[in-house]
């Protein structure tokens, strides 16, 4: 366990962090302002991985592939918010939830038709492909270091837009009290599809950046899907910054556990018990650090104000 | 007069499945006491959680775990040679219901929204914890050698006496179910689903009332696990999959919500629906989907609904 090892994935900890918050985001903006769970927000993050891998690997043009990508999720986002999500915003959550279900079931079986069972093989671009020194003495892949900076710089991104632009302000003003934004003049239905188109295109970059890393497959947003949750729960439901801090915690805590918790416990008891407890362990962890932030604050760590 | 319908309803339900053996064997297909004993134990599933969603409004996403949890109790005990029947359902019991308590104990300081968010990521933990438990079969899962042993009493690897017992446990639950809800106890979860803050002011516990009724819901589970087990013969986490949770909320609405009977309609239609759409095609969850958010948004009230409609007045 040297120093360095720790730093490189203290690195992929906030690799991973960085692409929750991308799904997290739009989960948390989505729920903020439109008061909707859309449990299909996993689903986004699948169909933005595979119509990146697709059309990389059918016109070997990453650029294209971003694009279709991001277009395709802002095309299905708007159509499913347009057919689906609008007679829900009304609605208890309970139908929120279920109605979302049956989307997943939907597209996670329609992927499964028209691009098979096996996984999708998905490239790393040339121009991000290698490693990179970071220190003298240390390289890490470059596409991860690309994920944590376009990650970071969308988190900035967003910030300045929820903070210093127009759009921003009637976000948060939607975010507090709906009915007095829509009595002022503001296309509130409009305003929600914008989101929802946002909050769905957030997914699919995550999704198209999570591609090579992880294994583009039907149902690869699920895991994700309560990963976010787990992190817009502990970060407070509709905060950003909460999500933002939360999603580097989680990926951090579950990045560390998975490498580092079975050769310690290793240290301290047999080493065929480590074996079997350390990966448990580790698949807890998150979990568990959800537990103990909510019992001591049920409303998560950064509660959105004036709700 | 609606009452009167609704226990029409009821004698009919259980008549019917109280005949399915004979008329499974009569028509020659056996393949039907299978299918009805899963309805029974996923009837058994989703009356456990019409008890908290129904009537008090706890929207646990996190059902399955405890499905899970009653199966692997069988199916674990079993690993080590232990097969009589009164420990593996009495550990089922235990295990559901103290696992309910830790959960409930954190879950329920919240509500709405971040209750389903956090009951579904504890089940999901679980989920996770018997994927990396390689002792016991990992991802693969483990099959279970010997059925549950009530001292020879009730042999359950005969699959009509399987079925039987179910339909017992289902009726057992059914009846216990139907008292608890009608009880001061019942009615205090009523009255908490309804205006939890004025059940507060009048002096109720509700956070202890809602986590005792979580507890007891679990438990009823973690039994329905175990018939599970004893039906399969072998348990894997795909048992605990949140997708299992969903649908167990599904049978819930589809038989119609905060109706003891609709839970039971709402698992025999679910398990007759999946049964048809799988044969059918594949790819039949491309049909579910639509499906589910149809009957979300246009047929919230189940099946129940249409027989409370026939009764002459709405239900509650």
């Amino acid at each position: 366990m040297t120093p360095l090892l720790v730093l490189e994935q203290l690195l992929n900890g906030v690799q991973f962090g960085v692409m929750l918050f991308l799904m997290a985001a739009g989960l948390t903006l989505v729920f903020g302002i439109m008061n909707l769970v859309n449990f299909a927000h996993g689903s986004i993050y699948m169909i933005g991985a595979y119509l990146c891998a697709y059309t990389y690997g059918r016109t070997g043009s990453y650029i294209l592939a971003i694009l279709a990508a991001l277009a395709g999720a802002l095309v299905i986002g708007i159509a499913v918010e347009t057919i689906v999500f609008r007679r829900l915003y009304r609605r208890d959550h309970l139908d929120q939830v279920l109605a979302t279900f049956g989307l997943i079931l939907f597209f996670n079986e329609s992927v499964r038709l028209i691009w098979g069972d096996t996984a999708l093989y998905s490239s790393v671009p040339p121009f991000l492909a290698g490693r990179v020194a970071i220190f003298p003495g240390m390289t890490y892949p470059l596409y991860r270091l690309a994920i944590i900076v376009v990650g970071l710089a969308v988190a900035v991104a967003l910030y300045l837009l929820v903070m210093k632009t127009r759009l921003g302000m009637l976000i948060r003003a939607g975010a507090s009290n709906r009915t007095m934004v829509g009595a002022l003049g503001v296309d509130i239905a409009l305003l929600f599809t914008l989101l929802f188109g946002l909050g769905a295109m957030l997914a699919a970059l995550s999704g198209l950046l999570a591609g090579p890393v992880f294994s583009v497959t039907a149902g690869m947003g699920d895991g994700v899907l309560i990963l976010a949750i787990v992190v817009i729960v502990i970060g407070g439901i509709g905060s950003i910054r909460g999500a933002f801090i939360a999603a580097l915690l989680i990926g951090v805590v579950d990045t560390m556990g998975r490498v580092f918790l079975r050769p310690m416990l290793a240290a301290f008891m047999a080493k065929s018990a480590a074996d079997n407890a350390g990966p448990a362990l580790a698949s807890m962890a998150i979990y568990i650090l959800m537990a103990v932030v909510l019992y001591f604050r049920p409303q998560g760590l950064f509660p959105p104000r004036g709700r | 007069m609606r009452l009167d319908a609704y226990r029409i309803a009821v004698a009919v339900s259980f008549l019917v499945l109280a005949l399915v053996p004979a008329a499974a064997w009569a028509a020659d297909r056996p393949f039907y006491l299978d299918l009805f004993t899963r309805v029974m134990v996923f009837a058994i599933a989703a009356l456990s959680l019409d008890l908290i969603l129904g009537y008090g409004g706890m929207v646990s996403f996190g059902h399955a775990a405890y499905l899970g949890l009653g199966s692997y109790a069988v199916g674990i005990l079993d690993h080590y040679g232990i097969d009589n029947g009164f420990i593996q359902f009495g550990a089922a019991i235990l295990v559901s219901a103290l696992t309910a308590a830790f959960i409930g104990a954190v879950s329920l300081r919240t509500s709405g929204v971040s209750f389903v968010m956090i009951t579904l990521a504890f089940a999901q933990m679980l989920y996770f914890l018997f994927i990396s438990l390689n002792v016991f079969g990992g991802d693969d899962g483990m099959s279970i050698v010997r059925h549950s042993d009530f001292g020879g009493a009730v042999p359950l690897d005969n699959p009509t006496i399987l079925y039987f017992a179910v339909f017992a446990v289902l009726a057992f639950c059914f009846w216990g179910s139907g008292r608890l809800v009608e009880s001061r106890f019942g009615m205090t979860l009523r009255g908490a689903r309804s205006n939890a803050r004025r059940m507060t002011a009048i002096g109720f516990p509700i956070f202890r009332y809602r986590l005792a009724a979580f507890v007891i819901s679990a438990s009823m589970c973690g039994v329905a696990g175990a018939l599970l087990a004893n039906q399969l013969l072998f348990v894997s986490p795909a048992i605990m999959h949140w997708s299992r949770s969903g649908e167990i909320i599904i049978m819930v609405i589809m038989g119609g919500i905060g109706s003891l009977l609709g839970a039971i309609l709402g698992a025999a239609a679910y398990v007759m629906l999946e049964h048809e759409l799988s044969a059918l095609t594949e790819h039949w969850l491309v049909i579910l989907g639509p499906l589910l958010i149809l009957i979300v948004l246009f047929a919230k009230r189940g099946l129940y609904g249409l027989i409370a409609r026939e009764g002459g007045a709405a239900g509650g």
